[in-house]
């Protein structure tokens, strides 16, 4: 049956390794739903288990206990192929081994899409549909004027970019990103993440983001989960999570919040002198 | 690709006239033309001599090394593709060692001098290669990523036993037997009998098939699993099919002609240099570049001290070992 949501995380439980010795779990019964057309941002400390439900959603892990429905279908039914034209997924770290040229690194983005799945699965050229998918990609992601220029050169900028521009030429309608601006600097953060609110408002896509950096998420995500020792803490929009006794309940230290001084939202900074709290 | 395919065929040509004794161009033509019922001149002693010489030894000669050089450097492509590691090499790595050990422990049981041994002996190095591929990838691979030393250094710990164990194989066995084995080893190219050269090639342009049919999901593996999983592509599948693909070549190059090394480094790492990344070109590419760097190295070790020859795997290795230090020390920088 067809939902309303995108995705549909129903008490969900997650560990690495399997059987009786498995490690310990990273997720304990985790709930909750993406809207359509939302940005939702996943935050929490180190080791709180943020990576991990990303994977979870874009299948490259699967649930030891719990279901997740993307547009109402269980993942663990659908195939890996079906769930790639769905769902694009760009990974915190891409260091590239090959001197792949960038626009050959967004064609590669089309590998969901090709048109055999049998004796060929693994050949096939670029149709001129694949090209223009990848074009328009590059031209967004603003990497076209690199498109032959090797990914082993590019910047750590550039490079976010080109992945970035790689995982929209799945044209997915949903797009998960792992720490898309770490390593960073402020005027590529800035780029990217306006380019993430211009792909939400334009093309009606579902993004969620895992990120470090409070002040960023507050100020593009719509919604925002907050993951504590691997179970949701808080959910809602930035001024109901990012609340002073919220933060360091999760956090453990004390923070500072108040007004970003243009729209509003919460603004975390962290006191001058820290003082190391007990946890709660 | 045609300008590949061209100079393949110019450089056997050039490469069948080398050798203890010179034969021209023009006679080449000649003969091949004989051979195939287009000319119908005088035949002499000499011509007749030279022919035996062209069709018997010389030309089934250069034609495998030529499929032995494309199977190694696709052998190699892929296994860089698939391990993320530019310097990865059957021979480095241990498959080829793992694929003799498989022969010598079956020769050492005696099927080398069986009827049946033209199918075993590749069998049996295909088993070998095999298992050093899979241990290889067991050893070094964690989920998400496959770290560039581990791999190295994996593959260089399993050469080393897998090597033990040869000589351990050669040492026992009776001394004439032995010394083959040793010239085995070192990589030969010995003119095969015509109906196993063709059995040969049947079975190394299937394989080079297969692997070409994977040349895209090669391309996506490249960017590690994890990445290749989210852009749909079935990486156990994957992984399963070119690996057994590639024990499949190196079994039977490695029970034909013993160990040539560095072949499946060099040239892929050439080519990716001239022709860029993608596998769709590289392959191919690499196959062609990869016979006529034999066919080349073979041509030299025939002649250089002719009329006795050197084996040709000392020339591969001569020529790739520098080309390996190389790359490890101008790549240092970059992968630390």
């Amino acid at each position: 049956m067809p939902s309303d949501f995108v995705y549909d995380i129903d008490s969900v439980c997650f560990r690495y390794g399997a059987g009786p010795v498995g490690g310990p779990w990273v997720l304990t019964d985790v709930n909750f739903h993406v809207n359509q057309g939302e940005i939702l941002g996943i935050v929490g400390p180190n080791g709180s288990g943020k990576t991990s439900l990303l994977k979870l959603l874009a299948k490259l892990l699967k649930p030891d206990k719990g279901a997740i429905a993307l547009y109402g279908q269980s993942l663990d039914t659908s195939a890996q192929n079906e769930v790639a034209r769905q769902v694009a997924f760009v990974a915190q770290d891409n260091q590239p081994t090959f001197a792949f040229s960038v626009a050959e690194t967004v064609l590669m983005g089309r590998f969901p899409h090709r048109r055999s799945l049998r004796w060929d699965y693994g050949f096939g050229w670029d149709s001129p549909e694949d090209c223009s998918v990848a074009w328009q990609a590059m031209t967004t992601m603003d990497v076209a004027h690199l498109a032959g220029r090797s990914v082993m050169d590019l910047s750590g900028g550039e490079r976010q970019r080109t992945v970035i521009a790689r995982a929209l030429a799945q044209t997915s309608r949903v797009l998960l990103l792992d720490e898309p601006t770490a390593f960073l600097d402020l005027q590529h953060q800035l780029e990217i993440c306006s380019a993430l609110r211009e792909l939400k408002e334009d093309h009606g896509l579902t993004i969620v983001i895992v990120s470090h950096d409070l002040n960023l998420a507050s100020q593009y995500c719509d919604r925002i989960l907050m993951l504590k020792d691997g179970a949701v803490y808080a959910m809602g929009s930035p001024s109901e999570v990012l609340q002073s006794d919220v933060l360091q309940a999760v956090y453990g230290c004390k923070v500072l919040v108040d007004a970003h001084p243009e729209s509003g939202l919460p603004r975390v900074t962290l006191p001058r002198e820290s003082v190391r709290s007990r946890p709660v | 690709m045609a300008i590949l395919g061209t100079a393949s065929i110019a450089l056997g040509i050039l490469c069948a006239q080398v050798g203890t004794r010179y034969v021209g161009v023009g006679e080449i033509v000649r003969t091949l033309g004989g051979a195939f019922g287009v000319f119908n001149g005088d035949v002499n002693e000499t011509s007749r001599t030279t022919a035996t010489i062209l069709l018997q030894l010389r030309l089934p000669r250069v034609v495998l090394g030529f499929l032995v050089g494309c199977s190694l450097a696709s052998v190699g492509v892929i296994l860089q593709a698939l391990l993320r590691n530019p310097l990865a090499d059957p021979y480095i790595l241990g498959v080829s060692s793992g694929s003799a050990l498989g022969v010598s422990l079956a020769v050492l049981l005696g099927a080398g001098t069986m009827a049946w041994a033209i199918p075993v002996l590749p069998i049996c190095g295909f088993l070998g290669g095999l298992l050093a591929l899979v241990l290889l990838y067991q050893m070094s691979a964690t989920p998400d990523r496959l770290p560039v030393h581990s791999v190295l250094l994996a593959g260089v710990i399993l050469n080393a036993i897998f090597s033990a164990l040869i000589m351990f194989v050669t040492s026992i066995m009776e001394p004439n037997r032995s010394f083959s084995m040793m010239a085995w080893l070192m990589g030969t190219l010995a003119a095969p009998a015509g109906p196993t050269l063709l059995a040969f090639s049947v079975y190394v342009a299937i394989c080079l098939g297969l692997l070409f049919m994977q040349v895209r999901v090669l391309n996506i593996m490249t960017l590690g699993e994890e990445p290749a999983r989210s852009l749909g592509v079935d990486t156990e599948r994957a992984k399963r099919n070119i690996l057994l693909t590639a024990a499949l070549v190196t079994g039977a190059v490695v029970s034909l002609t013993g160990m040539i090394g560095f072949i499946g480094m060099v040239v892929p790492h050439a080519m990716r240099l001239m022709i860029g990344a993608d596998h769709r070109l590289l392959l191919p590419a690499s196959a062609m570049g990869g016979g006529m760097f034999l066919m080349t190295a073979d041509a030299f070790a025939r002649s250089v001290f002719a009329p006795s020859e050197m084996p040709v795997g000392i020339m591969t290795a001569l020529a790739g070992g520098p080309f390996f230090i190389y790359l490890l020390m101008w790549r240092k920088d970059r992968l630390s």
